[in-house]
């Protein structure tokens, strides 16, 4: 069960870092002064939050490795996150689609992982459910807002739903990891959360006047087999740049 | 029967955790970490070592840091051999803020929270903030995310001041 979990904390720990990571981009770069400030305090808490997973992670691992060596010295295809946390910002639009479309499956997964028996995951799981709530929260006002707004900010909404729905289905993707875990009470299972997050998606595009896309699109898979998109290698090129270029080095 | 070294490790731990709960919280300077409920207690271990828990307010707080760092410097100070540790269960709270301390927040120009909302669609500022100015409820939340992880941006609409509110979980 060790090697499961060592691979399951580093898929949510890679998921909330690289995230974190597309977030913090927007820092000076935000429509508003209000969102400059929102954008990176929800970076900050992705990324604080896979900073108590690598290091869980390192600990269940037992090799020495700390949350540094972790999300520094990892290659592209060690990497496991979903293809959805990795797509690039685009307009605003999409950068609030796809926190919409994330934050709604991990407030929901969060929720049932406080209830773990593994008793670490669910105390990093308590502290990040709250934080949880205020992205959903954060996302939805500006779906609503945006997709109920002007023709051109309806427009490029409805455009983020469909570009990125395609990579909604890898969230409730279940392998051997997930099956064993889930069996053990250790994580939810992520196939049980989809109708609440099809429920929730529903209810918010209804207010955002914005249509459900296709549930038959087609899907696209890989980033927990580590095989990712040709933006995840200029991800990590940006994110390792310092602890490649001096290795070791701190401040 | 209470041994005379039993009474000197109560007394050590009293005076540990009055050295450790003085320390002001970095970016709320008006209140201490223990008002916060940040700093959990303070303990004397079989060593003499004065151990502090402390727990993040949110996973990512950059201050957090910090204040393990000054508790360690205030036991130092206090003539201790310091020890940190975080802990992350019980999550933090903003139900640990006490009374006093909230009264102390609104004095310094935020607002204190209000009872916790754990619903994830209340959609366009449900709470009633008054404003630390003018009391006014007449207010609009401006932004769920305001100078620090820990509070959202308000602004007041009778008396126009904008203002920070601690928020909620």
């Amino acid at each position: 069960m060790k090697e499961e979990l060592f691979e399951l904390l580093l898929r949510l720990a890679d998921d909330q870092l690289v995230l974190g990571h597309r977030v913090s981009e927007w820092c000076g770069h935000a429509p508003t002064l209000e969102e400059d400030l929102a954008l990176p305090n929800i970076a900050l808490d992705l990324i604080g939050q896979a900073r108590s997973l690598y290091t869980y992670a390192g600990e269940i691992e037992g090799k020495g490795r700390d949350e540094d060596q972790l999300a520094y010295l990892r290659l592209e295809h060690d990497y496991h996150n979903l293809l959805l946390v990795e797509r690039p910002n685009g307009d605003f639009a999409q950068t609030i689609l796809r926190q919409l479309y994330f934050s709604v499956f991990m407030h929901a997964w969060w929720r049932e992982a406080t209830k773990s028996k593994d008793e670490t995951l669910a105390a990093i799981a308590a502290k990040a459910v709250k934080e949880a709530i205020y992205h959903v929260r954060h996302a939805a006002e500006w779906t609503i807002r945006l997709g109920d707004g002007t023709e051109e900010s309806a427009r490029r909404m409805a455009d983020a739903v469909n570009e990125l729905y395609r990579f909604t289905g890898e969230l409730f993707e279940t392998d051997e990891v997930t099956d064993k875990l889930a069996a053990a009470g250790i994580v939810p299972d992520p196939a049980s959360l989809r109708d609440e997050w099809d429920r929730t998606i529903a209810e918010i595009f209804a207010e955002a006047q914005l249509e459900m896309p296709d549930p038959e699109t087609w899907q696209h898979k890989g980033g927990r087999k580590g095989v990712h998109g040709e933006e995840m290698g200029f991800l990590l090129a940006d994110l390792q740049y310092m602890q490649r270029a001096y290795p070791g080095m701190t401040w | 029967m209470v041994t005379d070294a039993a009474l000197d490790r109560a007394d050590m731990q009293a005076k540990a955790w009055e050295a450790a709960a003085a320390v002001p919280d970095p970016e709320v300077p008006c209140v201490t970490v223990a008002d916060l409920g940040i700093l959990r207690s303070v303990e004397i271990d079989d060593d003499g070592v004065a151990v502090a828990r402390v727990t993040p307010t949110y996973s990512g707080c950059p201050a957090t840091l910090a204040i393990e760092l000054a508790v360690e410097t205030a036991l130092r100070e206090a003539g201790f051999e310091a020890r940190i540790e975080r802990v992350m269960s019980p999550a933090w709270t903003t139900e640990w803020i006490g009374p006093e301390a909230r009264e102390k927040l609104r004095e310094y120009g935020i607002a204190p929270p209000e009872e916790a909302s754990g619903s994830i669609r209340s959609l366009f500022g449900e709470t009633r903030v008054a404003c630390p100015r003018c009391g006014s409820t007449n207010t609009a939340r401006v932004s769920e995310f305001g100078s620090t992880p820990c509070k959202a941006h308000y602004r007041c609409e009778d008396c126009l001041e904008p203002f920070d509110y601690f928020k909620c979980i």
